[in-house]
């Protein structure tokens, strides 16, 4: 392989890391909250809104049911209106961002789902406010299930990241479509899918530790 | 404490021990209903300070829902809570959210925060009240010695036993100093040591800081164990109650009998099947002796009083609240009606209760 392949398997790697993480922290911060509302607003949640919990729902479901590629194309208006541009490794950290809050926020809530509501309750019946149950109880609780989920959105990231080569963001996926596909280099598919299998395995690896690492209940299978 | 002297008194255990404080708790015909079904019809309940006050019933007879009344996470539909003497009908949220720090709680999955050491678990009351980091270690210390877990204020949860976990709870229930504790079937998910010595230490605690305590069972076990008072809960309505030597002595409603039936001698089967209503050869009374009747030798007694010979069946004498609590199943022959009657009366004024069953008619 030419080093300027190599140069621009770098350039590409970065292009994706970059994507990934910038989406990715979106999602946190955007998405953990709003999973934060669909159980809070939920049913017998610590601050029960069932209309606001089925508009919030509804949004988080169209979000989550268009198709990427459609959604890539569809958000170019925002995305200039954003960013000042619609194409570029930026420009498609948007369209990655707004499908990934909703992914995330589905996930968040189950995590949050998957807190014993006799904590909550234990909480309450000590005189815990809202912020406490949500401080003390579900985040400290649920933080296994989080980073866990939060690896999963990471790697959908990743792939999803190819798509947006379309809008010239660069990346892996983008390098493997335009170099392995279109011009038959076949050497260039080949590295790019064992580099994507590496950055997803390692990836993973990190996600794993780190979230049993947290756990202390004995779920996630380690000693606390 | 009235409930361990010996005397047959009623009227000095009704007395609450300080006229001048409010009750802890005082319900005031309660009702709640969820839609159709009703969960609490009409409950009116004082727990006293410094009681233990067991309420029993089986499931779905309305224990979770009072519970949950008392602390105001749920609303009665009529009726009046008091806490401390404060009706708490009338506070929001955020002004019941300190009386409920007033109310340590006690759970049957004991509820501790899986992410939190034995230390931070019992902490979080203290760091709810907005306790300094250095106070609340120190309180935190004095209450894992208390609970006897001097040395696992680091360990998780899950690296704790069954009953280890629920004394961590009980450090966590008792530390903001609550006026009440709360026990919800906080020993139905233990094996049976590990629940007598979770409600030793409930009993020391209530006498060596005398703390009110509402143990919520379904087990007579635990309230006999414990409890000064006890209240039965049936459908939501309280069935029954007193203290519970006498309760245990001569219970009056249906499911406090049906409760009670493991700790109670019954008559035999081979008897009770070939028993008919009526009077007969061989006639069966059963007959409660309470205390110091249950001292008396009371066979002899009738014998030389009314010279009726009974034979005792089956029977015998337990120590509830450290009295006698006896139920004696005695066979007397009830051909002559005179003979008998006169027995009878004998019986009922040594006893607490006499109750004829009928007799039994023999195979041949």
């Amino acid at each position: 392989m030419s080093s300027t392949m190599i140069e621009l398997l770098w350039q590409s790697l970065l292009e994706t890391v970059v994507m990934t993480v910038a989406a990715g922290g979106v999602s946190l911060a955007l998405g953990l909250p709003l999973g934060l509302l669909l159980i809070a607003t939920d049913r017998g949640g610590i601050w029960e809104q069932i209309a606001l919990n089925r508009v919030v729902g509804a949004i988080v479901n169209a979000g989550r049911s268009i198709p990427f590629i459609i959604l890539l194309v569809a958000v170019i208006p925002l995305t200039r209106l954003i960013v000042g541009t619609s194409i570029g490794v930026v420009a498609a950290i948007v369209p990655l961002s707004i499908a990934a809050i909703p992914y995330y926020a589905r996930i968040a809530e189950l995590s949050f789902r998957e807190v014993d509501p006799g904590l909550v309750e234990a909480a309450r019946a000590m005189g815990g406010n809202r912020w406490t149950i949500v401080s003390e109880v579900l985040i400290p609780e649920a933080l296994p299930g989080l980073v866990a989920g939060f690896t999963v959105t990471l790697v959908t990231l990743i792939g999803a990241s190819a798509m947006a080569g379309a809008v010239g963001s660069g990346g892996l996926g983008d390098l493997a479509i335009r170099y392995g596909y279109q011009r038959f280099e076949t050497e260039v598919m080949i590295v790019v899918v064992v580099v994507l299998i590496a950055l997803v395995c390692a990836l993973q690896w990190v996600g794993d530790w780190t979230a049993m690492r947290l756990d202390k209940s004995g779920r996630f299978g380690a000693e606390p | 404490m009235n409930a361990l002297t010996g005397t047959f008194d009623p009227s000095t255990i009704e007395t609450p021990s300080d006229s001048s404080e409010p009750p802890v708790i005082r319900l005031n015909a309660v009702t709640k209903r969820f839609g159709a079904t009703t969960a609490l019809e009409q409950v009116s309940l004082t727990i006293r300070r410094g009681e233990v006050l067991g309420l029993i019933g089986r499931s779905g007879a309305g224990k979770s829902t009072l519970i949950r009344c008392l602390n105001g996470l749920e609303r009665p539909d009529s009726g009046e809570v008091e806490v401390d003497g404060r009706s708490i009908a009338d506070l929001g949220e955020r002004e019941l959210q300190p009386l409920r720090r007033r109310i340590g709680m006690i759970f049957q999955h004991f509820n501790l925060l899986s992410a939190k050491t034995a230390a931070d678990n019992i902490a979080l009351p203290l760091k709810i009240e907005g306790q300094k980091r250095a106070a609340r270690r120190a309180r935190v210390a004095e209450l894992l010695d208390l609970v006897g877990l001097a040395d696992k204020g680091d360990a998780y949860p899950a690296q704790l036993s069954g009953g280890q976990k629920q004394r961590v709870g009980i450090a966590r229930a008792l530390a903001a100093r609550p006026a009440l504790l709360l026990s919800d079937e906080a020993t139905s998910a233990l094996d049976p040591e590990t629940t007598d010595s979770i409600l030793a230490l409930l009993k020391d605690i209530n006498r060596a800081l005398d703390l009110t305590i509402l143990l919520i069972t379904h087990e007579m076990g635990a309230v006999r164990a414990i409890a000064d008072r006890v209240a039965v809960l049936d459908g939501g309505r309280i069935v029954e109650q007193g203290p519970v030597w006498q309760v245990f002595a001569t219970p009056h409603s249906a499911t406090t009998r049906s409760l009670l039936r493991a700790f109670q001698p019954s008559l035999p089967e081979a008897l009770a099947t070939r028993l008919v209503p009526g009077l007969g050869r061989r006639s069966v009374l059963k007959v409660v002796v309470v205390g110091d009747q249950a001292r008396e030798p009371l066979l002899a007694e009738l014998a030389l009083a009314v010279g009726a010979r009974a034979s005792l069946l089956h029977g015998g004498v337990d120590t509830v609240q450290g009295r006698a609590v006896g139920a004696l199943f005695l066979e007397l022959d009830g051909r002559d009606p005179t003979n008998f009657a006169a027995a009878l009366e004998f019986l009922r004024q040594r006893a607490s209760e006499v109750e004829e069953l009928g007799h039994v008619v023999d195979d041949d």
